[in-house]
């Protein structure tokens, strides 16, 4: 079984979000970026299927060549060998299109992507390489197992699950749940060794229109004060609910 | 032209947020000289949509399609396009429409904006706001391409009436095998209860609540204003509670009314998951912590004191406004 994991190169969770030349840009000054968290579920359940099924792991990231150390950490996690697709992330169609054609190509049975990035928060890309090569797609995985071409996935609903029979080659989008938070991976002294000696391919863009452009940016308007309330006076918070904010 | 919009049904009934999207299709409709068209699958009542400004309703009654399947409901809304001319195609944020969004888009070469808050800045050039950053920040993103496909925020725009009278007619779209390679099999799912997604009021508490066996005056606020219960990260990775009830950046996305956080310290990934939320109320017993930052309203108390208080004091309330 051949799995290619998408993987999103993002501004680490704890970071401040600015921006910058008249907030048309996102400033990454002193931004630390790391595998996009619902990646790195999916490159974690990724590497179960290469160690109990045999399975080769590739990467690939649509990115210029500040994305590479991201890139290296997932070999250093353990996939076999990763691919830059030398390009500016810059909308959920584009990378689609980028990433169905390293799919295509590289004639992956299993296509694992995160359900969605947390800084374009598109939501879209995995759905889209699933419509643009007609194969399977299962969005919100927490659950997949493999047995020769028949998948058998679990997917989030609002308030439960639901279990779904399909089949290679398919595409899923992962998140929490898909592995235990207890089984991610910090990459080791000698992983970190081992991925320098991988291969890193790096391969051009194919035409693909844009089809979206972030103009400008802009941050969330400050928030005022907190209104307290005193404990022993739980009554007015029920008022203040009921007629300022009218949320009850 | 129409815009189109999928007006998402559950058993045959429009769900909150079919109201909400149809309300923004008919302003961007009144903003481009067009009429709204809405498509449903199954849907009992289509005339229903009139109210919010739907003229015509593309009602899709295939037993095929009873329960939900993205590929094939994709498919049925790119032929409603086609058959509509339509140019612009709006969808809600649930996890349906999230789901179906991207498959939609590059079936009909479309731009697609998920995560939209606002109504279009101007139509052409077709701008939209959208939220980026997982909450921390907002886009201004322009739509190129021929068709332009919006996924609007939950509980962003609201439902507004603007009576019209909607014609429903059958649509039978062409559905292949190929759109049913993915089979539900089982859905397990708890019926009856507000879910993260679709209620008014979220209730959520962390790991100030000591353990899971405290959970129940949790419950019980939720039961009292038919709210959906959610939680912190750590408490669904401790397993007091399940993970379909974590809440925030890396969670369930929150875009409630009203939510409620007990003994949640408020970490900016959590903040970041749930600030979409209209009102914000915390109830904690460290007047430091970072939540009474974001929130509007808080009471620093002992949750194990004023979580029940506040449910008598509620009961009292639902019972006078009744
Ligand atoms: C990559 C990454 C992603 C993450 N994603 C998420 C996410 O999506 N969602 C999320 O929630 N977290 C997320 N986190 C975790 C986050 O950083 C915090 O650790 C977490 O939100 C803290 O949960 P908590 O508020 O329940 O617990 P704590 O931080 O331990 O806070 C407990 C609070 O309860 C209060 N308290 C204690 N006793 C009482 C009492 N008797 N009455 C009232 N209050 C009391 C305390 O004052 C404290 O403020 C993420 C972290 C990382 C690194
Ligand atoms: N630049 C990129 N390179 C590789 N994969 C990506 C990129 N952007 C997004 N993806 C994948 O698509 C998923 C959803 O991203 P998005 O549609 O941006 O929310 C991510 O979790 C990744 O798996």
């Amino acid at each position: 079984m051949k799995i290619l994991v998408c993987i999103s190169n993002v501004p680490d969770t704890t970071s401040k979000i600015n921006f910058t030349e008249d907030d048309t840009k996102f400033d990454t000054n002193g931004v630390q970026f790391v595998i996009n968290p619902n990646d790195e579920f999916g490159l974690t359940r990724a590497m179960w299927f290469k160690e109990k099924q045999g399975a080769t792991v590739h990467v690939v990231t649509v990115g210029d060549a500040s994305v590479e150390p991201t890139i290296r950490k997932a070999l250093a996690i353990g996939a076999d060998e990763g691919i830059r697709i030398n390009a500016e992330p810059k909308d959920g169609f584009f990378v689609g299109r980028q990433l169905a054609e390293i799919v295509k190509n590289g004639g992956y049975d299993l296509v694992i992507a995160g359900r969605e990035s947390i800084d374009y928060n598109g939501g879209m890309v995995p759905g889209i390489i699933s419509s643009l090569l007609d194969m399977n797609f299962v969005n919100t995985c927490v659950g997949l197992e493999i047995d020769g071409n028949v998948a058998t996935a679990v997917r989030e609903i609002d308030g439960g699950k639901e279990k779904i029979a399909t089949s290679l080659p398919l595409v899923i989008g992962a998140q929490k749940g898909l592995v235990e938070e207890s089984d991610l991976r910090i990459p080791n002294m000698r992983g970190i060794m081992m991925a320098r000696k991988k291969a890193l391919n790096v391969v051009d863009a194919v035409d693909s229109p844009i089809p979206t452009a972030d103009k400008k940016f802009e941050r969330p308007a400050a928030k005022g004060p907190v209104k307290l309330v005193d404990a022993g006076n739980i009554g007015e918070l029920i008022s203040l609910l009921h007629n300022e904010a009218k949320a009850l | 032209m129409s815009v189109l919009v999928y007006t998402e049904t559950e058993s045959g009934k429009f769900k909150k947020n079919a109201f909400e999207v149809a309300s923004y299709a008919k302003n961007v409709a009144d903003q481009m000289g067009a009429s709204v068209t809405a498509i449903a699958v199954n849907a009992e009542n289509a005339e229903e949509l009139g109210t919010y400004g739907v003229s015509k309703v593309l009602n899709v009654s295939n037993d095929q399609l009873s329960s939900f399947n993205a590929r094939a409901y994709a498919s049925a809304i790119a032929q409603a396009a086609e058959a509509e001319g339509s140019k612009v195609v709006i969808l809600s944020s649930s996890a349906d429409s999230k789901y179906l969004g991207g498959i939609l888009a590059a079936k009909l070469n479309a731009g697609y904006v998920p995560n939209v808050v606002a109504p279009p800045e101007s139509t052409a050039p077709f701008v939209v706001k959208r939220t980026a950053f997982s909450n921390k920040g907002f886009a201004h993103t322009e739509i190129d391409a021929e068709i332009k496909m919006v996924g609007v925020s939950n509980n962003a725009f609201g439902m507004v009436e603007n009576a019209t009278s909607a014609n429903s007619e059958a649509f039978t779209p062409n559905i292949g095998d190929a759109d049913f390679g993915v089979k539900s099999v089982e859905v397990d799912k708890v019926v009856g209860k507000a879910t993260i997604a679709d209620a008014d009021i979220v209730v959520s508490a962390g790991r100030g609540l000591k353990g899971p066996e405290n959970w129940g005056m949790v419950e019980e606020l939720a039961d009292v204003l038919g709210a959906a219960t959610a939680c912190s990260k750590p408490v669904s990775d401790l397993g007091w509670r399940p993970h379909g009830e974590h809440v925030g950046q890396t969670g369930k996305p929150v875009a409630s009314n009203l939510y409620i956080a007990i003994g949640i310290s408020g970490a900016i990934q959590h903040l970041a998951g749930v600030s979409a939320s209209k009102t914000k109320v915390v109830i904690n017993n460290d007047p430091e912590a970072p939540f009474f930052k974001a929130a509007d309203y808080g009471i620093v108390g002992d949750a194990f004191e004023v979580v029940p208080e506040l449910i008598e004091k509620l009961k009292d309330f639902k019972a006078q406004n009744a």
